[in-house]
């Protein structure tokens, strides 16, 4: 009797511990105490998923690694493919571009016939300033036609084959354009160099020149055709010792990057040297 | 038929220098692949026929070139020259005899060219050729010699075999 006693004694005591506990935790009571287990718990679980993931990644790994490699060589291949067609339509938008400049500029010069040739070559001298082109007598390209860019001129043919001709820039040091400086009202002459500059020669001394100055062929001498763009005067040296004024001249057209070009076909050219008297 | 592999080569280097070297330049130096390509094959010890390369070259790059083509023909006739000297001599350094040889050929080849533009009546100033366009020339000539020189080997080996010893 005295056993059940204690028993339900034992029992009461205990469910009213419990109890209590709980009511205290319910109450909000145990929070501190629940956060630090928990959090204990958490991050013993941090633990273990971060060392299986770990673990399982490596397993796993090689296979990925492998199908991966495989994609990035099959999006570089992709890629490389990609660009070379960009590459090949900024070369046809490149080549547009030029040959509609060069159309507005044959519709806007309608007095002469072209015919386009491209630069295929450069002269191996360094000492001179020729373009190999495309077009020959075939073609009807003779010596001494001029030859320009929709920006302006480059020079004249120098020699011909078949299929092919050889031009001499205006930037050559043997070349001498007759040319003329659209707001002096005065006419010159212009050489060229072994670096590429251009340079005004014999103007007057009484002649104001000026910085900005058009200079056109004058159509002088019968070598070129008048009133070809050639560049602006950038620079003048006037000295009262001299004779005549220099000046140096920026080119409208980029000699370096020179791709198609016109040859006008229905200029013939002007022997005068036997008019020339020997000295 | 040794002579033949000139033709095929000597076009294909005219070629290059026309449509890619020229167009590369060092202030308004280029190279000079035909003479480089001279020079190497001239120093090659089994070569006898490069005063035919020579002669072909010369004629080649003085029908694509503006330059009178006694400039070409002078200086590539006296690189061979040159280079054959070398050879005697300077045998047991190849390419000291390559960058000697690339070195007297492009200042020969300046030179040539100077002297007979300005007797042509085509002014050029020898301070801005010296400056612009020989020393430039010399040193793209000099970058391309040590390649040139192993490509040219290796056809002198080819054109030219060894016969093996028992």
């Amino acid at each position: 009797m005295r056993n059940l006693f204690s028993r339900t004694l034992q029992t009461t005591i205990i469910f009213l511990i419990v109890g209590g506990i709980l009511a205290l935790a319910f109450g909000g009571y145990f929070s501190s105490a629940s956060n630090v287990f928990t959090g204990s718990l958490i991050n013993l679980q941090s633990w273990f998923s971060s060392r299986f993931v770990a673990l399982q990644d490596f397993i796993t790994a090689p296979r990925d690694v492998a199908s991966l490699r495989q994609r990035n060589i099959e999006l570089e291949a992709e890629v490389a493919e990609l660009q070379a067609q960009v590459i090949q339509l900024q070369q046809q938008v490149g080549e547009t571009e030029i040959l509609a400049a060069l159309v507005d500029f044959a519709q806007a010069n309608p007095e002469n016939r072209y015919r386009a040739a491209a630069v295929i070559g450069r002269d191996p001298s360094p000492f001179l300033h020729y373009v190999i082109i495309n077009r020959g007598s075939n073609d009807g390209i003779l010596r001494g036609m001029p030859v320009v860019t929709d920006q302006g001129l480059i020079g004249r043919v120098d020699a011909v084959i078949a299929d092919a001709a050889r031009v001499q820039l205006i930037t050559d040091p043997a070349s001498r354009v007759n040319v003329r400086l659209q707001n002096a009202e005065t006419e010159a002459s212009l050489v060229g160099s072994v670096t590429g500059d251009i340079t005004l020669d014999l103007i007057p001394q009484d002649i104001t020149v000026e910085q900005g100055d058009l200079v056109l062929t004058s159509g002088l001498g019968g070598g070129y055709p008048p009133d070809l763009i050639i560049g602006q005067v950038v620079n003048v040296r006037s000295r009262d010792f001299d004779l005549f004024q220099q000046a140096t001249v920026q080119p409208v057209v980029d000699f370096n990057r020179l791709q198609i070009v016109l040859v006008i076909v229905n200029f013939t050219p002007v022997d005068i040297s036997p008019l020339i008297p020997a000295q | 038929m040794r002579n033949l592999v000139a033709v095929p080569v000597i076009i294909l280097i005219v070629i290059l220098q026309s449509a890619i070297i020229s167009r590369i330049t060092l202030l308004s130096g280029v190279a000079d692949l035909p003479l480089v390509i001279l020079a190497a094959w001239a120093l090659q010890e089994e070569v006898d026929t490069s005063w035919h390369w020579a002669v072909a070259a010369s004629l080649l790059v003085g029908f694509v070139s503006g330059l009178p083509l006694i400039v070409p023909i002078l200086s590539y006739l006296m690189v061979v020259f040159v280079a054959q000297l070398f050879q005697r001599r300077v045998w047991q350094a190849p390419l000291l005899a390559m960058f000697s040889v690339t070195f007297l050929g492009t200042v020969g080849m300046s030179l040539f060219s100077l002297l007979i533009l300005r007797f042509t009546g085509v002014p050029l100033p020898v301070g801005d050729v010296l400056g612009l366009i020989t020393l430039p020339s010399i040193l793209l000539n000099m970058l391309l010699s040590i390649p040139a020189y192993a490509v040219m080997r290796d056809l002198a080996r080819w054109v030219y075999p060894t016969p093996e010893v028992e």
